[in-house]
């Protein structure tokens, strides 16, 4: 089975929106959306939930404040700041800054830390108007967000191997990061979508030497490339340099705003050069998926 | 006064408002890039003298001639940077979360610390001295934000202004640069992207109970989404950044928000104070 993981470095520049072209252009895919924390694909497809799972992962530090002989030996161990005292001398975790180490657990003398496991979030399996689709909720202020994404490319394969479907196609998260590195471990291989700015252009450059550290193709869309021609032009010189592959440029386009607020991908949105480059674009990538 | 600027959508102009409140403030002002990941806030602020610090974090380092082999430290670890199979075990140092859970835990004493660097802090200075800014970049392949943000964070002082560019999302890396923060702003854009990913941000600092409000960048694109649900949520809109070709132009070459929009920087130089008298609390 190949994969294919839409990423960026930096924020905003369309992945989600390209994903979604992908997604109605391909045939016989499973659907993934790797960005569990801030998920945005399921507005282009409106994806029917059949099957949902609790995400549960890891464990969270609790004091049982009667137990509790407020020796401070946690504190004091607790090498991320998240045990508290209050001004009558009593010890809590402060659950947003515990990593659930369990090192507060163990050093305890009197037992009073409980660690129960942590509820994440949720993970979806759907279906959609073009294929299947495995997507996830991440909760607020949660941990773990790596082990969500690596839970979401999982049940994403499997669906795919018992539905006899031979392509994954994943929407990322920004970054370069914890689920940055869970979405594309592995993959076959990765469009990285930019846009011709100084930001958009550090940000790929830092993804592209990620996709170097882990040995994947890497190529690159330049999305809204006619806002700077020249540094387009730039951009792909140093996609080459990197020892990656441009696939494409993309005009600004407002039709990019009307589809989503219509709920709709691009290329079911509207006609004309912009779906033709999209089209164009999906084509070259299949062909190296071969 | 600590001010966080996040965002849940990336790209929504997070680093364009800090930069901006940044150059408009009327006193020393401190620029944070926690968005480690990808910090882009210099490419605008151009700081110089810059000098550097490694961030570096603890991993176990296994004594083999002592180590018997029991596996304690696996058992233990909640991170699975440590495996064994009946042998002394092998370390994953990019799992590894720092903890000291398996020094403490081994029976036999055969664990120390060795230091690895996980990023770097760029520290200079912008504006003739005025604005400082403090950078966090973690290295390419490293996986753990959090260490590098907390690195950043040291570098603030108490009691003076402090604008801090938050990464996007809601995860981790976001809840280290948030905590601390006495108001945030949430920038966002009118697109039905936009509107979905600040309703997970605003869950987010309200779990967190921060006060905060909204700045809409691009407002004059897209539809009435943002707007509505703030009014509906008695949110307060503190800044409208209009689109402009000029900006997006301006952006691309690493100009500012005041190079395209000159007549917006009297409203980024006053909303530390309206921040402190209140009017913008939720």
């Amino acid at each position: 089975m190949k994969e294919i993981v839409v990423i960026s470095g930096k924020g905003g520049t369309g992945k989600t929106s390209i994903t979604g072209c992908f997604a109605a252009l391909a045939e016989n895919a499973v659907l993934a959306d790797c960005d569990v924390d801030a998920a945005d694909l399921h507005m282009l497809l409106a994806p029917e939930v059949i099957k949902k799972t609790d995400f549960i992962s890891g464990h969270e530090a609790v004091v049982r404040e009667d137990d509790c002989t407020s020796c401070g030996i946690c504190m004091e161990k607790c090498k991320f700041g998240a045990i508290e005292v209050n001004s009558e001398g009593k010890y809590r975790v402060d659950p947003f800054g515990c990593e659930g180490c369990m090192v507060c657990v163990e050093v305890c003398p009197v037992k009073a830390i409980d660690f129960p496991p942590n509820h994440c979030g949720e993970w979806y399996f759907s279906h959609t108007r073009f294929g299947p689709m495995v997507h996830a909720k991440l909760g607020v202020a949660q941990e773990n967000s790596g082990k969500l994404v690596s839970t979401v490319r999982r049940e994403a394969t499997l669906k795919a191997k018992e539905l006899g479907r031979d392509l994954l196609i994943v929407d990322g998260p920004p970054g370069i990061g914890c689920p940055v590195i869970a979405s594309i471990t592995g993959a076959t291989l990765l469009v990285v979508v930019t846009e011709p700015t100084i930001s958009g252009k550090h940000d790929m450059k830092r993804v592209l030497e990620l996709a170097n550290h882990f040995s994947i193709p890497a190529y690159v869309i330049v999305n809204k490339w006619d806002i700077n021609p020249g540094m387009t032009g730039e951009i792909e010189a140093d996609v080459v340099n990197a020892g990656a592959h441009p696939i494409g440029r993309i005009p600004y386009d407002r039709a990019f705003t009307v589809s989503q607020i219509n709920g709709r991908t691009l290329v079911e949105e509207t006609t004309g050069a912009v779906v033709e480059n999209i089209t164009t674009i999906w084509e070259s990538v299949c062909q190296k998926l071969k | 006064m600590r001010i966080a600027v996040a965002s849940g959508k990336g790209g929504t102009g997070k680093t364009t408002v800090a930069v901006a409140l940044s150059l408009a403030a009327s006193e020393p002002v401190l620029y944070a890039d926690c968005d480690v990941e990808e910090p882009n806030g210099s490419i605008f602020l151009r700081p110089e003298n810059e000098r550097t610090e490694e961030v570096l974090v603890e991993i176990p380092e296994i004594d083999e001639a002592v180590c018997t082999s029991c596996a304690a430290c696996a058992r233990f670890c909640q991170f699975n940077a440590l495996v064994s199979l009946g042998t002394p075990p092998l370390v994953f140092p990019e799992l590894c979360h720092s903890c000291g859970g398996c020094r403490i835990v081994c029976p036999s004493g055969a664990i120390s610390w060795k230091n690895v660097s996980i990023g770097e802090i760029a520290i200079g200075k912008s504006d003739r001295g005025r604005i400082s800014v403090v950078q966090g970049k973690l290295n390419v392949g490293s996986s753990l934000a959090p260490p590098v943000i907390r690195q950043v964070k040291t570098h603030i002082p108490e009691d003076s202004l402090c604008v801090l560019d938050c990464p996007p999302g809601t995860a981790c890396p976001v809840i280290e640069s948030l905590n601390g923060a006495d108001y945030v702003l949430l920038v966002t854009e009118p697109t039905p992207f936009g509107l979905h990913d600040l309703k997970l941000a605003v869950d987010t600092v309200r779990e967190l109970s921060l006060p905060f409000s909204v700045v809409i960048n691009r407002c004059d694109e897209g539809n009435d989404g943002v707007e509505n649900y703030c009014a509906g949520e008695r949110i307060h809109i503190i800044a409208r950044i209009p689109h402009k070709r000029s900006m997006a132009e301006a952006y691309s070459r690493g100009g500012n928000l005041f190079d395209a929009i000159p007549e917006m920087r009297d409203l980024f130089r006053d909303i530390p104070r309206m921040i402190e008298r209140g009017i913008a609390v939720e």
